[in-house]
């Protein structure tokens, strides 16, 4: 076990030796919460009552622990620790910043809404199958890519949650289902590969996977090493997890197949992982390249936004037209990475927290339309306003918000991304942005006449299922909605503070190697 | 399968591997072997007790559902990281102790109870999917 002699070791030079303070195990907390308590109920797979509770108290407690992260990091910086004491390159960091930790902050808000609608869309069949213990596993999986500070750990973390992914996408194995989990798993998996790929490249280059060491390290070897070719991989491999133009046509193919709620959990939280891998690693490790190719990145992000919502407007299928608006967002969120500035990156992290939680919103709201109207078809559903006023009144939010319309969540974003094109005097990015909005406008436009306003024709509606655990959920995101949209400036802040974080990492590099013991 | 030399055979050859799939399991600390390839040759030990005297009497013998053994090992995994919360060290960090058992002293630590809830978590989901194939053969 012991190296002979091993007493005499400095070990000061190889391991963290100062006692982890009790806050710092905040970073581990929205990780080893979530693979507890799936493995709980695992283990307890066929108590099928007591699923849906200890998943929602699971999430709570991850919610509560992300919030408690956020503010530390907000008063104290980044928080580090480094799993088994073994400095990096040889011990994982997690390395909590504001960006990471602001977003698994909302994704955890996401799953717990999305859990407390699973009450009623998930059946006793879909509890046995293992719905909760696969979405506790895909969110350890989700907060794990939010909080690591290595990058081999962020590739572990995807295979986590994408293989979770694979359970929810498949519940009930029908036909359909199949079907999309094929062409998603496929597709997904060349991704993760070109993702493998590149990592060890990187390795070969740097000798390490730390991402603050290749922060340090990338100005030395800047000279020598293909990092361009670096960043086009990473580029290539998280656009495809998001989701963007040309490589978005795996999300089309599988997102309208799963129950509703994993479709809002999908689309919510999935593509937008693949968004902050692609901040983090091309904005913050490789900066002088991610200026090199700005160019294609912003022509990546039109063509993104453009295309998916002009798929949108050509569905008959509401979960289909969701899912090309999902696609229509990462564009938007892609302006961003394409300028490079500090307003843009924060236009695109605010962007971030207001798309996960108006999708969440918006798959869920056609759930409840389903369940109302007993048809996710353009074609037949219809006459919601006469017989549910409500739903009509979260509809309307929700188009206004996706549209970035006030007094909804999605103009401040906007407004900032805008800005940040005409700033950076790329007036067709401004434009496009505009017209992706105003695309998207006209999409849900459209559902909103045909579903909501158009007369019913024939027998009466006959509800299918009891609206109530939509409305909540519906509404507690709404309440998000219209506080982003009257109130932005906390969220403001925190975008901008997230975004000084990527473009400035010395905060994010003091934090993993204290006093300056940077190898 | 159901040969009379396999099926007679077939127990004590499981048997055999699961005592050796432990022995790898434990050897694992410092030489070749650990949780993961235990865990390997315990499910086939499991598969092949399957495929010989068929799927029902390899669950009777197992009694747990291996799916929840997995999700014992992730938890036992999980919880050998926890530990240190208490030993104020950073979270996975081996902690060590020495008890005596009968004169004999025997070291634990929870690396020991990591790689031990890897191999639940391997011998669950491994076994769980060869059953699930086996069974379908026998339709």
């Amino acid at each position: 076990m012991a190296v002979p002699g091993s007493e005499t070791l400095d070990l000061s030079r190889a391991m963290v030796l100062a006692a982890p303070s009790l806050a710092d195990w905040l970073v581990v907390a929205p990780v080893v919460i979530p693979i507890i308590v799936g493995a709980v109920l695992l283990m307890f797979r066929h108590e099928t009552k007591i699923q849906a509770g200890v998943a929602i108290v699971g999430l709570a407690a991850m919610l509560i622990s992300n919030v408690l992260l956020l503010s530390r990091i907000l008063d104290a910086g980044p928080v580090v620790m480094t799993m088994g004491r073994w400095l990096p390159p040889f011990g994982i960091s997690f390395t909590a910043d504001v960006l990471g930790a602001s977003l698994a902050l909302t994704a955890t808000l996401v799953a717990l809404i999305c859990a407390l609608y699973s009450i009623s869309d998930i059946g006793t069949l879909g509890r046995r199958y293992g719905f909760y213990p696969f979405l506790m596993l895909m969110m350890a999986g989700v907060s794990g890519s939010f909080l690591t500070g290595d990058i081999f750990n962020l590739y572990v973390w995807f295979e986590v949650f994408l293989i979770s992914s694979f359970g929810l996408l498949i519940l009930g194995s029908e036909h359909r289902q199949l079907d999309g989990a094929t062409k998603y798993a496929i597709l997904n998996l060349i991704g993760t590969t070109l993702f493998l790929t590149a990592t060890a490249l990187l390795y070969g280059v740097f000798g390490t996977l730390n991402m603050a060491d290749i922060a340090v390290k990338a100005g030395n070897v800047r000279e020598g090493a293909p990092l361009i070719t670096l960043a086009v991989f990473f580029l290539l491999a998280f656009g495809m997890k998001a989701a963007a133009f040309p490589v978005n046509f795996w999300l089309p193919a599988s997102y309208h197949t799963p129950r509703i709620v994993t479709a809002a959990l999908f689309g919510a939280i999935l593509t937008k992982i693949g968004v902050y891998a692609l901040l983090r690693v091309v904005v913050m490790l490789f900066p002088l390249e991610r200026a090199i190719l700005s160019g294609v990145i912003a022509w990546v992000a039109a063509a993104t936004m453009i295309l998916g919502v002009l798929g949108a407007l050509a569905q008959t299928d509401i979960r289909r037209a969701l899912g090309f608006l999902v696609i229509s967002s990462v564009g938007n969120i892609l302006v961003g990475l394409a300028l490079g500035s500090g307003e843009g990156l924060a236009g695109s992290i605010f962007y971030t927290f207001h798309s996960m939680i108006v999708t969440a919103a918006l798959y869920l709201l056609a759930g409840t339309m389903k369940g109302l109207g007993g048809s996710y078809s353009l074609r037949s559903l219809s006459g919601l306003y006469a017989a549910h006023p409500m739903i009509a009144a979260f509809a309307l939010l929700l188009m206004l918000a996706s549209a970035g319309l006030p007094p909804a969540s999605g103009l401040w974003p906007k407004i900032l991304l805008v800005q940040a094109s005409l700033d950076a005097g790329q007036g067709w990015l401004a434009f496009a942005v505009l017209l992706s909005g105003f695309l998207t406008t006209v999409a849900l436009g459209r559902v909103f006449i045909l579903t909501i306003w158009r007369q019913h024709e024939g027998e009466a509606l006959v509800e299918k299922t009891s609206p109530m655990f939509g409305y909540v959920t519906l509404g507690v995101l709404a309440v998000a909605v219209i506080f982003m949209g009257l109130y932005p400036q906390p969220v403001i802040d925190i975008a901008e503070n997230a975004a000084r974080g990527l473009l400035d990492g010395s905060l994010y590099i003091d934090a993993v190697f204290p006093g300056g013991q940077r190898p | 399968m159901r040969t009379l030399i396999f099926r007679t055979t077939a127990p004590y050859l499981a048997s055999l591997m699961v005592l050796f799939s432990i022995f790898v399991l434990l050897r694992g600390h410092n030489e070749p072997g650990g949780g993961f390839i235990g865990g390997l040759i315990a499910a086939s030990a499991f598969a092949i007790y399957g495929i010989a005297c068929g799927v029902p009497s390899v669950r009777r013998a197992l009694y747990f559902h291996p799916m929840a053994i997995s999700g014992f090992g992730l938890l036992l995994s999980a919880s050998s990281g926890i530990l240190s919360l208490f030993q104020q060290v950073p979270f996975l960090t081996g902690i060590w102790t020495t008890v005596d058992v009968l004169g004999v002293p025997v070291d634990l630590s929870t690396v020991m109870a990591f790689d031990i809830g890897v191999y639940l978590v391997v011998v669950g989901s491994i076994t769980s999917i060869a059953l699930t194939l086996e069974e379908r053969e026998d339709v």
